[in-house]
């Protein structure tokens, strides 16, 4: 099972089951995207008895095409090995994500809002081969079975190639029996990814990677702050540098072009700008630090209030005053964003790895001043996301159209950010300021909570903004922290201030819960401590959901927290957090390495996310979570300084973390019969706070600002 | 100004400044884009290639250097060591987006062919300059032990 199936098999689809990969592409595009038949736009099966999903979402490592093709092979009882994926053209009838009304992913969405429709699809396709051979061999459909891409009745076999034929002209049924659970044969088994050979030997396509007759390069050189705009251009020293073609100005910089990337690189270093500061975001993050951590002195706008957390307060006999800092975080993606953008008749072709596939295009024709009717989007692996991709008006999009409309569409123009432009060009996680006060009682129970939330909107002034924003609450800031989320709380109170600033941020990897869940499950430990009680038992006493308690019972048992001795010079530090409808506790084991920051040996981590679709990728998804989550908070912080200018313009400035950093992790899975729920972001919450738990056990100290290396400051 | 080198056991050329990073070379003019940028700085190491059989970051080596040298590339890699590394990293399914395995895969392939039996600090020293942002070292680790045939945790 490898690759991505060759394009022309995929386009020769019209919905339904399509046979036969003779179609020439333009009107087989033109079929796909009339297609009727839009439960069946997910299957193709071929004469060959290929079996080809057609995914719908982006694939940037999460492994949603591996888990979608798991569920279609399973409801078709398809040999693994006959399975191949497409990428789906930008079409919003036959692709939507379901809970978005347009095509994109997002919110670990992508296997929870297309679980029931991928297996109707799969079941349908079944029906339809069952009948044919039913027809063929004059049996009824009930005497039909299908196993491992075998359709059988008695001694008669065929497998689906030798029936697509007939089965094409059958009608869809458009209520097919689904599998009971009991009879699944993938689905919660672990097997090969369907990308994992592709991506090992180098021959996975990225954008990255598309090359095209006559292409020129193009690099662009961008403000040095958010919101500044080009007042004079030199162009004269790029120009000289051999290999460059040309230089133009385009709304968000300059852009040069040359024969290869270095060529573009170099003469984007070269230009002579002179900026127009005077409406550009001059603050530094220190400023801004300030700014917000005054407001969140200030009640701000209520989200939600039970009881009377004030007088509780008041009355209480323990108290904690904290104000927490999280700075603007880049996402980093190891592909920097990208696209080859082409004229095609009167249109366009986008290579891209588009997270909002038709809002992208839309955008990116829009700018190109191009039919989006005649335009392609020719969908390619993406290099990782965290966020990054998950807009549908995206800068790096629209600034690509920008590049190959200001080259007057002479030649394929691909525009490759530089990692500089990638770290320093915004998107950002946005810096959030909360302060909390909480209390206990007499009796050592927790009295009362307040706390105040303070960050720019990432929905504000964007397309979701209806969506995300009710009442003036914007609920990415608050998730997490709200619904008194996760603990029995009698006296709460919840507040928030929308700050503004021209740096652009967005999603990361599990937005709000970034922070919310590190100021809940340090406070909570915190308060805990002060009552004398177990970390464990005192959260599973206010714990309001039992698939929380779930969790944290099973990294509890996994880690033998609180039941073995601990190395000396070690600590563990629990944290439970519900997140995306699925459930994580984790188990941190932490030493203070030499650096005089927290060296994380091992993490404990139990997940319930439902039904296990594909155990392996859930595990997977569990590290790489706890590895992007560990690394930003070691040492992610993207740092405005004086006059707003961005600080850290590569990886040596922006750390990753690195092999030696990594701890090694067990994960548990938690049985369970429910909906599969997401697994991509919420691994990542739990990290931070229970190291952060963790350290304050070994030190005393508690933490109040990330990253751990930006040191004690707050 | 031409350079002549061996890529992927075949003759190769390149007519143009002999400052050009050797990855945009390969990746712009010669067409093999297995070998990813990520940094340009040295800093990620998605660009690694062999020269003269020893890991190399290609994007900050100039053209001119490799002059009359052996270039390997994730596309051509092979040999028993290479077999088994990539072997074992379909075998646990390491890849997540991907976009940086090439160049670990590449820095495994050169740990391995210097070291056959290394030690988990091996592991950290060699592969310290391979960064992955979805964070798949787990997988890595375990894979080129398994490559290697050496068991036991870490401490
Ligand atoms: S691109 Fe060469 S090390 Fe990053
Ligand atoms: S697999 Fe995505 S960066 Fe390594």
């Amino acid at each position: 099972m490898t690759a991505v199936a060759n394009r022309r098999a995929f386009l020769a689809g019209t919905g339904g089951l399509t046979i036969g990969l003779t179609l020439p592409l333009g009107g087989a595009r033109a079929q796909a995207m009339s297609a009727p038949l839009q439960p069946n736009a997910f299957v193709r099966v071929g004469t060959d008895g290929l079996v080809t999903v057609i995914h719908k979402h982006v694939e940037f490592g999460q492994g949603p095409a591996t888990g979608v093709t798991t569920i279609i092979a399973d409801e078709m009882d398809a040999a693994w090995d006959q399975m191949r994926i497409a990428f789906a053209p930008a079409n919003d009838p036959l692709y939507k994500n379901l809970a978005f009304g347009t095509m994109g992913v997002g919110g670990s969405s992508a296997i929870r809002e297309s679980w029931m429709q991928m297996r109707m699809a799969g079941a349908a396709a079944r029906a339809m081969l069952v009948e044919a051979a039913a027809k063929r061999w004059g049996v009824p459909a009930s005497a039909v079975s299908v196993a491992n891409g075998v359709v059988s009745s008695g001694k008669r076999k065929a497998g689906f190639g030798e029936l697509a034929a007939d089965a094409a002209v059958l009608p869809v049924p458009q209520n097919p029996t689904l599998k009971t659970p009991d009879k699944f044969v993938y689905i919660g088994k672990t097997f090969a990814k369907v990308d994992s050979k592709p991506k090992t030997d180098g021959s996975a396509l990225f954008t990255q990677d598309v090359r095209l007759p006559g292409m020129v390069h193009a690099a662009v050189r961008r403000p040095p702050a958010f919101g500044a705009t080009v007042k004079k251009v030199e162009a004269g020293a790029a120009k000289a540098i051999p290999g460059v073609i040309d230089v133009k100005p385009i709304p968000s910089g300059v852009a040069v072009y040359a024969r290869d990337t270095w060529a573009a690189q170099r003469g984007a270093a070269a230009l002579e700008v002179d900026w127009d500061l005077s409406k550009a975001e001059t603050r530094s993050s220190a400023q801004m630090f300030a700014e917000y951590s005054a407001a969140a002195r200030t009640p701000g706008r209520q989200v939600e209030a039970s009881g009377d957390a004030a007088a509780a307060l008041a009355a209480a006999a323990r108290k904690i005053d904290a104000t927490f800092y999280f700075p603007f975080l880049a996402h980093g993606p190891m592909e920097t964003m990208d696209y080859v953008i082409a004229k095609k008749g009167e249109g366009i072709a986008v290579h891209a790895g588009s997270q909002f596939q038709v809002g992208e295009m839309r955008a990116i024709c829009g700018v190109a001043g191009v039919p989006f009717e005649k335009s392609e989007l020719i969908q390619h692996y993406a290099g990782g996301s965290f966020g990054r991709r998950a807009t549908p008006v995206m800068f790096d999009g629209t600034e690509a159209a920008a590049c190959a409309r200001a080259y007057g569409f002479a030649a394929p123009v691909k525009v490759v950010a530089s990692r500089e432009n990638d770290l320093t060009g915004g998107y950002y996680r946005p810096m959030t300021v909360h302060r909390v006060q909480a209390g206990l009682d007499g009796a050592g129970s927790i009295a009362g909570w307040d706390q105040v939330i303070v960050a720019k909107s990432i929905m504000k002034g964007t397309p979701f903004e209806a969506m995300g924003i009710k009442d003036g609450v914007d609920g990415n800031m608050v998730e997490g922290a709200n619904d008194t989320s996760q603990y029995k709380i009698g006296n709460f109170r919840l507040g928030q201030h929308l700050m503004d600033t021209k740096v652009p941020v967005l999603w990361w990897r599990s937005v709000g819960h970034t922070h919310t869940a590190f100021v809940k499950e340090t406070v909570i430990d915190e308060l805990l401590t002060m009552a004398g009680q177990d970390p464990v038992d005192g959260r599973l006493a206010l714990l309001k959901h039992e698939r929380a308690a779930g969790v944290l019972r099973k990294a509890a048992e996994i880690s033998g927290f609180g039941k073995r001795a601990v190395k000396k010079g070690r600590a563990l530090g629990v944290a439970v957090h519900e997140s995306f409808d699925s459930y994580v506790a984790q188990v941190a084991e932490v030493s203070v390495g030499a650096d005089g920051l927290p060296k994380v040996h091992k993490v404990w981590c139990a997940v319930d996310c439902g039904i296990a679709v594909n155990p392996d990728i859930i595990r997977a998804q569990m590290e790489g979570g706890i590895g992007y989550g560990l690394g930003h908070a070691l040492y992610g912080e993207i740092t405005l300084g004086e006059g707003g200018q961005v600080q850290e313009t590569n990886f040596d400035k922006y750390r990753s973390l690195r092999i030696g950093e990594m701890p090694d992790v067990e994960v548990a899975i938690i049985d369970s019969q429910e909906k599969p729920t997401g697994v991509g972001e919420p691994g990542v919450p739990p990290i931070a706070p229970a190291v952060a738990n963790a350290w304050r056990k070994l030190t005393g100290k508690a933490v109040r600002r990330l990253p751990f290396a930006h040191g004690d400051n707050s | 100004m031409t350079t002549s080198f061996q890529l992927n056991g075949k003759p190769a050329a390149f007519d143009g400044d002999p400052e050009t990073p050797l990855l945009w070379v390969l990746r712009d003019h010669l067409g093999l884009t297995g070998t990813k940028y990520g940094c340009g700085v040295a800093q990620c190491g998605a660009c690694t290639v062999h020269l003269d059989g020893k890991n190399r970051r290609s994007c900050v080596t100039p053209v001119g250097m490799v002059a009359g040298k052996a270039v390997t590339t994730i596309e051509g890699v092979a040999g028993k060591t290479a077999e088994a590394v990539k072997a074992a990293w379909v075998a646990i399914d390491v890849p997540q987006c991907g976009f940086c395995q090439s160049g670990q895969v590449m820095s495994a392939i050169g740990l391995l062919t210097a070291k056959p039996r290394p030690s988990d600090t091996d592991i950290d020293n060699a592969m310290a300059g391979n960064i992955c942002r979805c964070a798949t070292y787990v997988r890595i680790r375990q894979a080129i032990k398994d490559a290697a045939g050496v068991k036991g945790a870490r401490a």
